[in-house]
């Protein structure tokens, strides 16, 4: 480029002048996609605390219309109905209170069970030493690569078959034994662990399931939380097979419950402050695990990314 | 992470397989801690896969056994105007989706490091995809509602008309595909900025020295040293952008007529409103067959297996 053979001073001021601009661009940018991101947020707060009859007047009112706290009492099943009535909201029966407690329930469980399991399948593919590893580990690693939608069908039918549809279990068994993404990101860790602790247990004489549980698994302890934490998040978000297996109001999930209140239009128009008190109380308890873990959260999907 | 002293590299300590027990190594052993997976790898993917697979050559409709009809639901499927529909609808889709979204987390990344190492600046842009499809689908439902929504009454309030975004067909996909590149965007942007920090400074340096210009050094410089990252996040992102369903199944359920019947959600409707299970079988098996065609064509296409740097 010509600009190399331009004397060192021209080139520095322009260097400044470029800078000069860049740098208050660039943090307008930035600044831009901040407020894009949580602006939503902050509306959706804004409609759950609205009376929702009074909030049509005022669709651009940046506060609060005619504050209250009825969206959310109405959503967890704490409102009168004519209290519901009144504030315009729907009076359907929905209980956000009892599909909280079933995705909390659900989510655990899989999230428990999926992630020790995984771990335990980690550690035979990582530590141990036996004829055909690789290439069961390949075969599973297809899995991760297989969309979902292929085994959706077929799943449902057979949790159907076994009697399960609507029950917490049919909808945590699928995805309680293993994960692939779990099993490849935890054998990752497995490996990087120093040997000659192994080593060191094997000659004192400890078992396999020893070492496992109490010199391998406390050492990646952190990257288990981590993948816990991330496993737990996706399937609270999980929409789909809870739409298919859990449809009992004891079996609804939050997601699914949301679906189920949207489509109902008391006055023509769904009860959006309603809808977005029932939006927070699914989200509320996410943007606790991001505040408490954020930057493992983000450390752990940044090395996604790189090999 | 890997610099506690309990954790090494992978295979610096790796001891020469000195003392292998017998001939058998720790199969058995092997075998007990893989068992649990084993069995949901088996009931719960590999059964699944071949049932998927025998159900697409049936008649199946939840209430009499399967009968066998060999390639029919595949020649109904090739001559049904709804399924092309829906394959033009979905690329559609990730066309919108995956360029827009690629093109700003590729600018967002950049700036993000160069001016700020801030965690929470990171965290902050990373939320939209930590929370469930259905709720930001929500959330931008009625932010676009058409009567009430802040977005068309601020339009109506200087003036412009009123926008459909969900309800007009010529917008509803548009909408949906922006929708999620909000909630995708920051977690693109954060990949491709680990893929920034992956490249070495003295690179910079060399081009600073040169007397590189700012949108040369990104051309020459920092595009193809990111193309390893570039690739894996076009696969991933490509390959989930065709399984949209959340989004279109809380908003527009397929409608306005059919302008947002992505497969997925055809594969759905023809499972669970008509208990069509044979040929939505057969639509799953194309679909996994386009993906996996598409996964290989982008890995061969970006090399995505090779650095530059190591050259």
């Amino acid at each position: 480029m010509a600009t190399s053979t331009l004397p060192s001073t021209v080139q520095s001021s322009r260097e400044r002048r470029r800078r000069f601009v860049t740098r208050p661009l660039g943090w307008v940018t930035i600044g831009f996609v901040i407020f894009a991101t949580l602006f939503p947020f902050y509306w959706m707060l804004r409609t759950a605390l609205s009376n929702n009859r009074a909030m049509f007047s005022e669709p651009l009112s940046l506060l609060p219309v005619e504050p209250t706290l009825g969206p959310f009492q109405r959503v967890l099943g704490l409102q009168s109905t004519a209290d519901a009535l009144a504030e315009g909201g729907s009076v359907g029966a929905i209980n956000f209170t009892q599909y909280l407690v079933n995705s909390v329930i659900v989510c655990t469980i899989i999230t428990v069970a999926q992630v020790m399991l995984s771990a335990m399948a980690a550690y035979a593919f990582a530590l141990l030493e036996w004829r055909g590893r690789d290439v069961v580990f390949g075969i599973f690693l297809v899995a991760l690569l297989v969309p979902g939608m292929f085994t959706l069908l077929p799943n449902f039918l057979l949790v159907r078959e076994l009697g399960l549809l609507n029950t917490y279990l049919g909808i945590a068994l699928p995805s309680m034994f293993f994960s692939p993404f779990v099993v490849f990101f935890l054998r990752q860790f497995f490996l990087g662990v120093n040997r000659s602790f192994i080593e060191a247990a094997t000659i004192d004489g400890a078992g396999q399931w020893r070492i496992f549980s109490r010199i391998v698994l406390p050492i990646v302890m952190p990257q288990i939380i981590t993948i816990g934490i991330l496993q737990f998040i996706f399937y609270w978000n999980d929409y789909l097979w809870p739409l298919l297996v859990g449809q009992t109001e004891e079996s609804t999930l939050l997601t699914v419950g949301l679906g189920v209140f949207r489509s109902q239009t008391p006055q023509g128009s769904p009860d959006w402050a309603g809808l977005m008190a029932g939006s927070l109380v699914a989200a509320v308890p996410i943007f606790i695990l991001v505040l408490v873990f954020g930057r493992r959260i983000v450390g752990s999907i940044q090395s996604s990314g790189v090999k | 992470m890997a610099t506690t002293p309990l954790t090494t590299v992978p295979q610096a300590t790796r001891p020469a397989r000195t003392k292998r027990r017998s001939g058998r190594g720790q199969l058995g052993t092997a075998m007990l801690f893989l068992a649990p997976a084993l069995l949901g790898f088996l009931v719960f993917f590999a059964w699944p896969a071949v049932r998927g697979l025998y159900l697409s050559f049936t008649d199946y409709n939840l209430l009499s056994e399967p009968t066998w009809v060999g390639l029919e639901n595949y020649a109904a499927i090739v001559d049904d105007p709804v399924f092309w529909n829906s394959m033009g609808v979905t690329l559609q889709y990730v066309l919108i989706n995956i360029v827009i979204q690629t093109l700003v987390a590729l600018l967002l990344a950049v700036l993000l490091h160069r001016f700020t190492r801030s965690m929470l600046i990171r965290g902050v842009v990373m939320l939209p995809y930590l929370i469930a499809n259905v709720v930001v689908a929500l959330v931008w439902y009625w932010l676009a509602d058409y009567n009430l929504g802040l977005i068309n009454s601020g339009l109506d309030a200087i003036g412009l008309d009123r926008v459909g975004f969900f309800g007009d067909e010529q917008y509803a996909m548009t909408t949906i595909a922006l929708v999620n590149v909000w909630r995708h965007l920051g977690y693109t942007t954060l990949l491709i900025f680990a893929g920034l920090q992956s490249i070495p400074q003295d690179v910079y340096e060399a081009a600073a020295v040169d007397g590189a210009g700012e949108w040369r050094v990104f051309r020459s410089i920092t595009l193809p040293l990111l193309r390893p990252v570039l690739a894996f996040v076009l696969v991933v992102t490509v390959v989930g952008s065709f399984q949209i369903f959340d989004t279109i199944a809380v908003t527009t359920q397929g409608g306005p007529v059919d302008s947002t019947n992505a497969i997925t959600y055809y594969i759905y409707d023809r499972a669970f409103t008509r208990f069509d299970f044979g040929y939505a079988s057969a639509l799953s098996v194309i679909l996994m067959f386009i993906l996996a065609v598409i996964a290989l064509v982008q890995m061969r296409a970006f090399r995505a297996g090779q650095s530059d740097l190591e050259r």
